[in-house]
């Protein structure tokens, strides 16, 4: 097989004294969709953050594209590509739906700003008849597309996606897991970070389970929604 | 108790008030500025006017510029200083917890009133240009000529700002850092560096404001103090953080001072905004431009 597109080796990481990953250890292929999955609190969006550079490994390695990115500044892990969409959105509630797409090339893919523009109000028409809308008075369910177009903006090559189903009604959950499988069928690598497992296993080719800091499970997706294991965690089958 | 005044002086007065007003407002864009980005308010700000305007006479007498066309050589040196100061000053002797930055900017405040306390003493010099009592006259008012031009620059720069702000992607990455750091990280925007020229913008204005106030007004050591403390009042009556709220809020105290001290006499001029800050802390604490929350 080719060369991971992101590889994590032996990561550890946490807030001062309390250690939250203790040694991860997963890979993402070029193309691939992988999920991440675990329980409230055991550490999915901090591992987001470190691979991100806003929070800092305290050891293991991160390599993407070829590039050590271990402890990188934030700003230039985008410029590599690897674009996260973080939990919560986090757009920017004072600026218009268009300027935050804008801000999403603010550090990569610059000079192709109006054509991504228009390829992301194809993907998303409900934004583009919003584009003067000021971010923060968008329903939940735009604002989560604004955070996923911001993202797609900047061209990745790798999209983290942070519990993206989050507050969205069934129907909009439903409608997300099918972008998530639109948007990786033009060959973006996804890292789907959830809760949601049965959804997330059937649109993932491989997933990594969560617990107590490092990955308790990981395999096949198909494998792991089989799993008596899984079911018996996370369904209470 | 209140005299009556015919109407061209009262108009008079309502007119220097805007004039004053605008140059509070540049002052006030600035304290404004980096509290709606870095959520700091800048204790060295009354300080660096001080020091911006003893740069603005040491220029007039070291190489005879004069105060105007001093103004595009002392913003840019006032922005990397101001760029360099929170970059390699504040920030990393704070480490970004946010009582530390004000104590750090207050020790900022004092270590530049006593450095100019040692050069300069407490002397209060002045410049004389030729222009210094020069009158605007528009038939129906007189104005002076310093002020004039004051009032129309501090607008330019205003307007400057404000376009920076909207239209550029420096403008809306420092927007985007002031309500979503994690976001602007998360786009790509350093945030460190946009704190850093926020800061940066903040020192120009204060420079500018400096060369506007000089053909017309004196230093000492002190003598930004008693700017920024308007200017202070102006930030809240406009609403923290609001740009067109600093700006209002700059003309609307430069004229109620200007109205006080008329019916009030000139020693009690600044009552009014003293008032004017209770009566906004009272009955609209977020300001006239603040978000409502
Ligand atoms: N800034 C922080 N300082 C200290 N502790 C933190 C901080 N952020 C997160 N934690 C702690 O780290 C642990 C993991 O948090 P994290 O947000 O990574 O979990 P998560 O798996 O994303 O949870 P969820 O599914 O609820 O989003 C939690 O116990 C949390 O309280
Ligand atoms: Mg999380």
């Amino acid at each position: 097989m080719a060369e991971a597109l992101l590889a994590i080796d032996g990561l550890t990481a946490g807030y001062g004294q309390t250690e939250i990953l203790r040694g991860i250890s997963m890979t993402v292929e070029p193309g691939e969709i992988v999920a991440v999955l675990g329980s409230n609190g055991v550490g999915k969006t901090t591992l987001n953050k470190v691979i991100s550079g806003v929070c800092g490994a305290t050891a293991g390695r991160i390599v993407f594209a070829g590039q050590d990115i271990t402890n990188m500044a934030p700003e230039r892990i985008v410029a590599a590509g690897l674009i996260h969409v973080p939990e919560g959105r986090k757009i920017f509630p004072n600026m218009t739906v268009r300027e935050n797409l804008e801000l999403g090339s603010y550090r990569r893919a610059k000079a192709s700003r109006a054509t991504n523009l228009e390829k992301v109000f194809e993907t998303f028409p409900r934004l583009m008849e919003r584009t003067r809308q000021a971010a923060g008075t968008l329903s939940g369910g735009e604002q989560q597309m604004l955070a996923i177009g911001r993202g797609l903006m900047a061209e990745p090559r790798l999209l983290i996606l942070d519990e993206p189903s989050l507050g969205l009604s069934p129907l909009l959950v439903e409608e997300m897991f099918g972008l998530v499988r639109r948007i990786n069928a033009d060959g973006l690598a996804v890292m789907l970070v959830e809760q949601n497992v049965v959804q997330s296993l059937e649109v993932a080719s491989r997933a990594f389970i969560l617990e107590n800091g490092v990955f308790a499970l990981q395999g096949n997706a198909t494998d792991l929604a089989a799993s008596d294991d899984l079911r018996r965690a996370y369904l209470g089958m | 108790m209140l005299r009556s005044y015919p109407p061209q002086i009262v108009l008079e007065a309502v007119l220097n008030g805007l004039l004053t007003g605008a140059v509070y407002a540049l002052v006030a864009l600035g304290l404004t500025l980096v509290y709606g980005v870095l959520h700091i308010i800048n204790f060295a700000h009354g300080a660096m006017l001080t020091l911006a305007m003893f740069a603005v006479l040491m220029v007039h007498l070291g190489f005879g510029l004069d105060p105007y066309l001093a103004i595009a050589p002392l913003a840019a040196l006032f922005f990397l200083f101001g760029y360099g100061l929170q970059r390699f000053v504040i920030s990393p002797a704070s480490r970004n917890d946010d009582g530390a930055i004000l104590l750090v900017t207050l020790g900022l405040s004092i270590v530049i009133e006593n450095a100019l306390l040692a050069v300069f003493r407490s002397d209060t010099r002045s410049l004389t240009l030729d222009y210094s009592f020069s009158i605007v006259d528009l038939g129906f008012a007189l104005l002076s000529l310093p002020r004039v031009i004051g009032f129309g620059v501090a607008i330019l720069v205003a307007g400057a700002l404000w376009a920076i702000l909207a239209l550029t992607d420096t403008g809306k990455a420092i927007r985007a850092v002031a309500k979503e750091k994690l976001g602007a990280a998360l786009v790509g925007i350093d945030v460190n560096h946009v704190y850093a020229v926020t800061f940066g913008l903040g020192a120009a204005t204060i420079a500018i404001a400096a060369c506007l106030l000089m053909p017309s007004f004196y230093v000492n050591p002190r003598a930004g103090n008693a700017f920024v403390l308007v200017a202070f009042t102006v930030v809240v009556l406009g609403g923290m953080g609001s740009i067109p709220g600093a700006l209002v809020g700059g003309l609307i105290i430069g004229v109620v001072e200007s109205l006080c001290g008329l019916y009030l006499g000139d020693s009690l001029g600044q009552i009014g905004i003293f008032l004017i800050f209770i009566l906004v802390l009272l009955l609209r604490p977020t300001g006239l431009f603040g978000a409502r929350a």
